[in-house]
């Protein structure tokens, strides 16, 4: 067999955007991210104060209350859950080998990531403790409607 | 009177058998996956009892059964020396060539186990079809790319050229591609060794199609889908630093320049 070369000097037709080198570049910029927030998160958590036994329901009350720790949670929801999905991909990549069991696999890893993300995020800025209108015995200690 | 003839052929057959038998050698059994594509309809492992000394090397073990036991045996081997990049096969669950492996590095009290190397369409025992490997490494452009004619030596510092002397040792034998797990579910994936020789031409300071090759490695199956496994630096019988090459051709497309 000969070698042949199509047109080997010619520069290859542009591309759209590259997911692949971007899909590369958010994989490690997130991780470092990600190390520093998932550190936060387990000290305040697990350790600051009266440590893992001041975890409840009042808890992540209190800090969704405040905008620091809602941005904060939200930021470790959207990077971690992009960085793990995006993971979930390349392993589906790696080893399905049916195209067609490759294409339904990803697209459900996407709806699962997109649904989780819009639930989570909703959570987060939309959390009221203590909603009106609830019977009273529904609430936590520290409502006022209590 | 009978018993003694039988003492006497039994004693001839020794001696044969001692000068046959080189002072040190032992009999290591390889069990060599074959494929036969007229008899077989799936590879099967068939072992062979092989005296060897501990510094022959697999192919010399090869050769024997060969040259002395089973002659519908295949395999390739040109050089023999390391060079030709023939001869690698998966000895023992790892890619090596047969021709720089010695029984004495392995271990000759268990059963060597000789296969072809993975991810490569089998053609017949330990042969694979190299065009797809091939093919991949012509696409990466593996040849000097210069304007102006040659009319005198293109000179070039010594730090220049140390930039990709550790990706000039290929010698395209497929340890490092067939080594790879991407490659093997993946058979679109450029390769180690693609993207090895495209390292040496990114940067060549004499090269003016770094550009190029560059671009056609920042594809779907370009160097993203290296998976840093390092699978292919432990294969490379040259002792190239694949996996960091990979990970300097990486950043050069990040940089958009070598």
């Amino acid at each position: 067999m000969t070698a042949t070369l199509d047109a080997p000097r010619s520069k290859p037709a542009p591309r759209r955007t590259n997911w692949e080198k971007w899909g590369w570049i958010y994989m490690r910029a997130s991780g470092v991210v990600l190390v520093v927030l998932i550190f936060g998160h387990l000290f305040v958590n697990l350790y600051a104060g009266e440590g893992v036994k001041a975890i409840d329901f009042g808890f992540v009350a209190g800090k969704w209350a405040s905008p620091f720790w809602q941005w904060y949670d939200a930021a470790l929801l959207w990077l971690a859950l992009i960085h793990g999905s995006n993971g979930m991909r390349t392993i589906v990549n790696d080893y399905s080998t049916g195209p067609r069991l490759n294409t339904w696999l990803k697209r459900a890893i996407f709806v699962s990531t997109v649904l989780l993300i819009l639930l989570g995020t909703l959570v987060i800025f939309t959390f009221d403790p203590c909603p009106t209108g609830t019977a009273a015995d529904l609430l936590p200690s520290f409502c006022a409607a209590r | 009177m009978s018993t003694i003839t039988v003492e006497a052929a039994q004693g001839s057959a020794l001696e044969s058998e001692m000068e046959e038998a080189p002072p040190g050698s032992f009999v290591v059994t390889l069990i060599i996956r074959r494929f036969i594509p007229e008899l077989d309809e799936e590879p099967r492992w068939q072992d062979f009892d092989v005296r060897v000394l501990p510094t022959d090397r697999i192919l010399d073990a090869l050769h024997k059964i060969k040259w002395e036991q089973d002659g519908s045996l295949t395999f390739r081997r040109s050089c023999a020396h390391g060079i030709c990049g023939s001869d690698a096969m998966r000895i023992n669950g790892r890619n090596r060539l047969a021709c720089k492996t010695l029984i004495k590095d392995l271990d000759p009290s268990q059963p060597i186990y000789v296969e072809a190397i993975k991810g490569l369409p089998l053609e017949k025992d330990l042969i694979v079809d190299m065009e797809p490997f091939f093919e991949s490494y012509r696409q990466i452009q593996p040849f000097l790319q210069a304007s102006g004619s040659p009319v005198r030596e293109r000179t070039q510092t010594v730090a220049a050229r140390e930039r990709f002397d550790d990706t000039t040792k290929c010698i395209l034998c497929a340890a490092c591609t067939s080594s790879c797990p991407v490659f093997w579910t993946d058979g679109q994936y450029f390769g180690p060794a693609a993207i090895v020789n495209a390292h040496r031409f990114i940067f060549d300071d004499r090269d003016e199609a770094a550009q190029v090759r560059l671009d056609i490695l920042n594809d779907k199956e370009g160097v993203w889908r290296c998976r840093t496994t390092f699978n292919c630096s432990e294969a490379c019988p040259r002792g190239i630093e694949v996996t960091k090459a990979i990970a300097e051709v990486k950043q050069a497309v990040l940089r958009g320049r070598p």
